[in-house]
């Protein structure tokens, strides 16, 4: 195991890619001399050449296309794109074509494509660099969702999406780039479609994933000296959702918290919360809560974006309000 | 596959035979629609055979090609065996889709046809993909994508073809140019008319060919092939047709006069060949009946095949949206 940050750790797992496989190869705005808008791909240009990591023009439907159509050609292409608002613009070739081919193909072909994007907000950014749309992305089936919050997760579940024969995308929440935690030295892939419980806990579930993470946790600290002993589930994959591992938790706590950075409305929240609801109404003491971000695009002003996002202290309360009334 | 087309007799009637194939499967779908035998949209190629039948005499058996939802003409050309492409209309298990694509989503991965795309531009980024792994794997193929006069608006041809060009990648772009957009003329959607232009602003060379004769088309695109082969990177040709039916079936064509109607039919492109057999010397005497009973019996044998297949399972709904679970 290795202390590094999450950029360094995702770095790791693209550079093992590259080294291991000579089908994979990097495409994105500014991935090669430039050494990606979040140094992520620092260096790999140096040491694996333009071939193999390739800077695209600002033309995210077609560099996102081509990497569906050189997954069909026998390639492991590796995309990124800049930041989630920016994939809006390739969406076509994800909605139309990296979801549907296998399927319209009657089963003749797959895309295993790997898409990684920035999502997230909490960087005064305002409304084109901030939002979290994995939730709408998760509503796609033919396609696979994941979301690492760890460091360890970042480098495991990339490994996982390139032994993948399916198009996974990848959603690094920005402000995650520079944690760090501790990484296998090994390739050792996470497994796609399965939860990982953060902390242990008795009276309350807290589910999340993501860039949420860390203040989920924070706010289960806070809980834990007022004597609320909050467990907490990290997601690690929107699609596919392991709903299980949250319906094992909650018939042990009774009461189920969603945080979740995408606005409430349609929010992936709202998915989770009605899967508890059909697989674990019956153990609810409580109705499931959510703590979603507020219904405005993103404003740039600090205090303004703070009040837009979950917070550490607003979890909490969601926590406590939810003990007052049903405790 | 590269130089002038070769008349021999064999070769002569050979694209005499394909073109009455396609002009005959084709008005046996249109009787087959209106008996409610297919469903969905039906977009016939009646009219453009001499495009289908003479660029795909430069497509090699290692070469990909992409086509759009009006791909009827270029699976047949392409040797997928009519039966499988009659059934997929049918919707049946024996279709080459296996049902799930109907006429607008023809695949056969044996012959490198990866499909009928209906989102008009969609299939470039594909096939600029498609070239990309054929190079990054050093693969003596070129990728022929077809598209029609309508895609040059979209963003995707652009961004397909600088980036093409940028990374001289070996893709063969085939605008087929029937004048209409579904119901909107070329002059009306497009500022530059001459299609062929639209290469200049990437650097990449192009032609126009007469889309109703078959050897010129042949002729063009054997050129063009060659280019392509010859590692110059992509080409654009842009071949000038009709379409004699509506756009589908659910068009009562208000947009575009009779008489101009009219005007391209007296240069049926299966008529204007049959007309010059005779000064071509060695198809002087060619069987037309023959050919016309061979085809009849080809396309009777297709409606049979569809009509025998089996439907697919309702139980098996879900299949083919993931790679299946291997253990």
């Amino acid at each position: 195991m290795t202390k590094m940050t999450y950029r360094d750790a995702i770095r790791e797992g693209l550079r093992e890619a590259l080294r291991s496989d000579p089908r994979v190869f990097l495409m994105g705005e500014d991935v090669g001399r430039y050494g990606g808008s979040f140094k992520v791909t620092y260096r790999l240009l140096e040491e694996f050449g333009p071939e193999r990591v390739r800077d695209t023009p600002l033309s995210e439907s077609t560099f996102l296309g081509a990497g569906i159509g050189a997954a069909l050609g026998g390639m492991r292409p590796i995309v990124e794109i800049m930041t989630v608002n920016f994939s809006l613009l390739a969406l076509d070739q994800i909605v139309n074509n990296a979801a549907t081919l296998r399927h319209m193909s009657g089963g003749q072909i797959g895309v295993p494509l790997i898409v990684r994007m920035a999502t997230g907000g909490g960087r005064q950014l305002a409304a084109q660099h901030s939002h979290s749309l994995e939730g709408w992305f998760a509503h796609i089936p033919g396609i696979k969702i994941v979301a690492p919050a760890t460091p360890a997760d970042a480098k495991g579940l990339l490994l996982a999406a390139l032994g993948d024969p399916d198009p996974v995308f990848i959603f690094e929440h920005a402000t995650l780039y520079g944690l760090e935690g501790e990484v296998e030295d090994e390739a050792v892939p996470s497994e796609i479609g399965k939860a990982a419980v953060r902390r242990t806990g008795e009276t309350v579930t807290l589910i999340t994933y993501g860039g949420s993470l860390g203040k989920t946790l924070q706010a289960a600290d806070q809980l834990a000296v007022e004597g609320i002993d909050a467990e907490v589930i990290d997601l690690r994959s929107l699609r596919p959702l392991d709903i299980s591992t949250v319906l094992a938790s909650v018939d042990k706590t009774h009461r189920a918290v969603i945080v979740d950075e995408g606005w409430r409305m349609c929010s992936f929240a709202a998915e989770v919360s009605a899967q508890i609801m059909e697989g674990g109404f019956y153990n609810l003491d409580a109705p499931v809560a959510r703590v979603c971000s507020a219904e405005v695009p993103m404003p740039y002003a600090k205090h303004m974006e703070d009040a837009a996002l979950p917070q550490a202290a607003t979890i909490a309360q969601a926590v406590r309000q939810m003990l007052g009334a049903h405790g | 596959m590269t130089g002038e087309p070769v008349l021999d007799r064999a070769h002569g009637l050979d694209l005499l035979r394909q073109m009455v194939l396609i002009r005959r499967f084709e008005e046996k779908a249109a009787e087959l629609y209106t008996v409610g035998k297919i469903r969905g949209f039906l977009h016939l190629y009646i009219g453009e055979e001499a495009v289908a039948v003479g660029t795909m005499q430069a497509v090699g058996p290692d070469d990909n090609i992409v086509a759009t939802y009006r791909e009827h003409g270029q699976a047949l050309a392409r040797g997928i065996p009519a039966g499988s492409l009659m059934a997929e209309m049918y919707g049946k298990a024996t279709g080459c889709s296996g049902g799930r694509g109907g006429s607008m989503h023809f695949f056969d991965v044996s012959r490198r046809f990866y499909g009928g795309h209906a989102i008009v531009g969609g299939g470039l980024p594909i096939a600029v993909g498609l070239a990309l792994a054929d190079k990054l794997r050093s693969r003596a193929a070129l990728t022929a994508c077809f598209f029609g006069d309508g895609a040059v608006g979209e963003g995707e041809f652009h961004e397909s073809l600088n980036l093409a060009a940028l990374w001289k990648l070996p893709v063969l772009f085939l605008c087929e140019n029937n004048l209409y957009a579904m119901g909107t003329g070329l002059s009306r959607h497009q500022s530059q008319t001459d299609i062929r232009r639209k290469a200049d602003a990437y650097a990449m060379p192009a032609d126009v060919v007469d889309g109703m004769d078959v050897l010129a088309v042949e002729a063009a695109t054997r050129r063009a092939a060659a280019s392509v082969r010859g590692g110059d990177g992509p080409f654009l040709l842009e071949l000038r047709t009709y379409r004699f039916r509506a756009h589908s079936m659910a068009d009562p064509e208000l947009y575009r006069a009779k008489q101009e109607v009219e005007e391209w039919k007296a240069r049926d492109p299966i008529a204007l060949y049959i007309a010059r057999l005779p000064e071509m010397g060695f198809l002087a005497d060619p069987d037309l009946a023959a050919i016309e009973s061979g085809v009849a019996a080809e396309v009777d044998e297709a409606v049979r095949f569809a009509e025998a297949g089996p439907w697919e399972l309702v139980e098996d709904l879900t299949r083919h949206v993931y790679a299946p679970v291997t253990s």
